[in-house]
């Protein structure tokens, strides 16, 4: 028996891997050159190889492609990060880190190699008391989870690493599991302020999981499948014409994508819901006993997170790899998802540069009184928008108007009972 | 293929027989995690994918951290417990609770006439399963998710009663 055919005896799961990859689909003659590039060179890299092996090559490319594409960007973000808040606080950010063996300052643009090459040549230490082997296996737990977020997110309407039939399940399994990695490398870290960061981040996913989870099940409802790629397809068709039926512009949609988008903030501890770091208060919390690469690695994981999250937020409520108007499409849909994919991550770290860090308690309140009884209302306003999906003519406006009153009443009904007693501050001894 | 089975059974049952005998209690709930995470492999294995990561995102997600959050709430020193590990009440109790569930497992098991003919395998979508869930089997869904609403108020209730006066704490 061949390898590939044994792997699939093993592993069911691993010969859908190679059966839904991009190239064994039947492409569409419609699409351009330039949107089939990515195949076409793959298909020149892997073309020579038998059959049997070309699945393998296929999966292992996805694989590296995606890590690297990914590094580049976590490299990059760090660097527009750096420079975005420097811009916000009116100062110029790192401008200083020359191009190697050119000595060429171009704006700070070579400032993630040397933060890399600073990371590697520091000294990797282990707290005496620590948990050697959690503390350790922290960091690459963190990572691999993160990464594996990445694989099931359609980069384009030929890119999709893992095609399941229950590719939004995926995503959450594998996304659960990165805030136990936090808590491990806080517990193992031995330290006061660690060990607070690691209950924190419990209480922190707890209580976000619930609501980022009950978001998404509108989505599920509307498209009836928990593939990604359908869910994106879904959203192809035009209203009048032109105007995109993206999921985020019916009522349901809006509401649902500001309920993940700030539930996604605090599933990868981004500002201001960063309090298992929380430099001020835990002296960077779970991260404080770490140093050299393996504190790297948790960045690297915390970007990753960032960009699966956003990438599920383009996915499931703007449309994913759609463009936004119809004779806009001649672009290629991997570059769309880009766009939306950077304009997200750019709202993420305005947000962080805007807001000031919440407190726990403040957190846990948001969480449970506001965002998961409008996360359950939009549920219902959602099966209400599926049950009237035939209204036509003039029952039409009033089916928005009650969908949009379904979410609105409440809203305001419970942003008014969050905010009570807290009302204007005074200050008694400031100016 | 049976070798892989073995190798996941032999993981999962090694990692719940070693959280048992570990002294540090997180040590035991984190191989705990492990164990369940073998299952959702074995659920992998099966080619049930979408069992697999419901698995995976409750119990590896979510149960873990009331098991944690419970360990860590109360006091898991050992010189904080009242009373004595080793008497013979709590043996006879242990014996009888872990002999009704490997009674129950055992008859469930020879009751279960074995076939020999191999199974087709059934090729479900999602659809199929949810309105599977949602029609004929919406009991024991209902019943899973009664199951794990007690384990969830088991921890609230654990982490809330544990909570004794230490003369040092008083002002």
């Amino acid at each position: 028996m061949s390898l590939p055919g044994q792997l699939s005896v093993l592993f069911p799961l691993a010969s859908g891997l190679g059966a839904s990859s991009p190239l064994a689909a039947v492409l569409p003659a419609s699409d351009s050159a330039l949107e089939r590039l990515p195949l076409t060179l793959r298909g020149l890299l892997t073309g020579w190889l038998p059959a049997s092996w070309q699945w393998l090559a296929n999966s292992l490319i996805a694989i590296v492609v995606l890590i690297v594409a990914f590094a580049s960007l976590f490299a990059l973000l760090t660097l527009a990060e750096r420079k975005i808040l420097g811009r916000v606080q009116n100062r110029p950010g790192p401008n200083r880190a020359p191009l190697p063996f050119l000595n060429l300052r171009t704006y700070g643009l070579a400032q993630p190699v040397a933060d890399g090459v600073k990371m590697l040549t520091k000294e990797d230490i282990v707290p005496d008391g620590a948990d050697r082997v959690l503390h350790f296996l922290a960091p690459i737990a963190l990572l691999a989870f993160s990464i594996l977020t990445l694989a099931v997110i359609p980069y384009g309407r030929l890119l999709v690493a893992l095609d399941l039939d229950a590719s939004v399940l995926f995503f959450f399994a594998a996304g659960a599991a990165t805030e136990l990695a936090v808590f491990m490398a806080g517990w193992a870290s031995r330290n006061k302020y660690s060990l607070l960061a690691a209950m924190r981040a419990l209480a922190q996913l707890i209580s976000y999981e619930l609501p980022l989870l009950l978001s998404v099940v509108p989505v599920v409802l509307m498209a009836g499948s928990l593939s990604t790629s359908v869910i994106v397809e879904r959203q192809g068709e035009w209203w009048l014409g032109f105007l995109p039926r993206w999921y985020v512009f019916t009522p349901w949609g809006l509401a649902g994508f500001l309920v993940f988008f700030v539930a996604s903030l605090a599933e990868s501890n981004r500002s201001p819901f960063d309090l298992p770091e929380a430099e001020s208060e835990l002296i960077a919390g779970h991260l404080t006993e770490y140093s050299g690469f393996k504190y790297a690695l948790f960045f690297m994981a915390e970007y990753f997170g960032m960009c699966a999250l956003c990438g599920m937020a383009v996915t499931l409520f703007l449309g994913g790899w759609q463009a936004p108007l119809p004779f806009l499409s001649f672009i290629p849909s991997y570059l769309w998802f880009a766009g939306k994919l950077l304009a997200l991550l750019g709202v993420f770290m305005w947000i962080r540069a805007s807001f000031p860090r919440l407190r726990i308690d403040q957190l846990t309140r948001l969480a449970w009184k506001f965002l998961v009884p409008l996360a359950l209302i939009n549920l219902g306003t959602t099966a209400f928008w599926s049950l009237t999906a035939d209204w036509a003519g003039l029952l039409q406006p009033l089916r928005w108007l009650i969908a949009a009153g379904l979410i609105a009443g409440p809203f305001l009904l419970l942003g008014r009972n969050l905010s009570k007693g807290l009302g204007p501050r005074t200050y008694r001894y400031a100016a | 293929m049976t070798t892989v089975l073995l190798c996941l059974a032999l993981f999962t049952v090694a990692a719940a027989a070693v959280a048992m005998a570990m002294r540090n209690l997180i040590h035991s709930a984190l191989l705990l995690v492990a164990s369940w995470a073998g299952i959702a492999a074995f659920y992998l294995w099966a080619g049930a994918e979408f069992v697999a990561f419901a698995q995976l995102l409750v119990y590896v997600g979510a149960i873990s951290m009331v098991v944690l959050f419970a360990v860590l709430l109360t006091r898991h020193s050992r010189l904080d417990f009242d009373r004595e590990p080793e008497t013979r009440g709590r043996v006879r109790l242990a014996l009888f609770t872990g002999g009704a569930v490997c009674g129950v497992l055992v008859a469930a098991v020879l009751g279960t006439a074995p076939s020999s003919v191999p199974a087709a395998v059934p090729s479900l979508t999602v659809r199929q399963l949810g309105l599977a869930l949602m029609g004929p089997h919406a009991a024991s869904l209902l019943a899973v998710g009664v199951v794990l609403t007690v384990a969830l108020l088991g921890g609230v209730v654990l982490a809330a009663s544990a909570r004794h006066s230490d003369p040092e704490d008083a002002p």
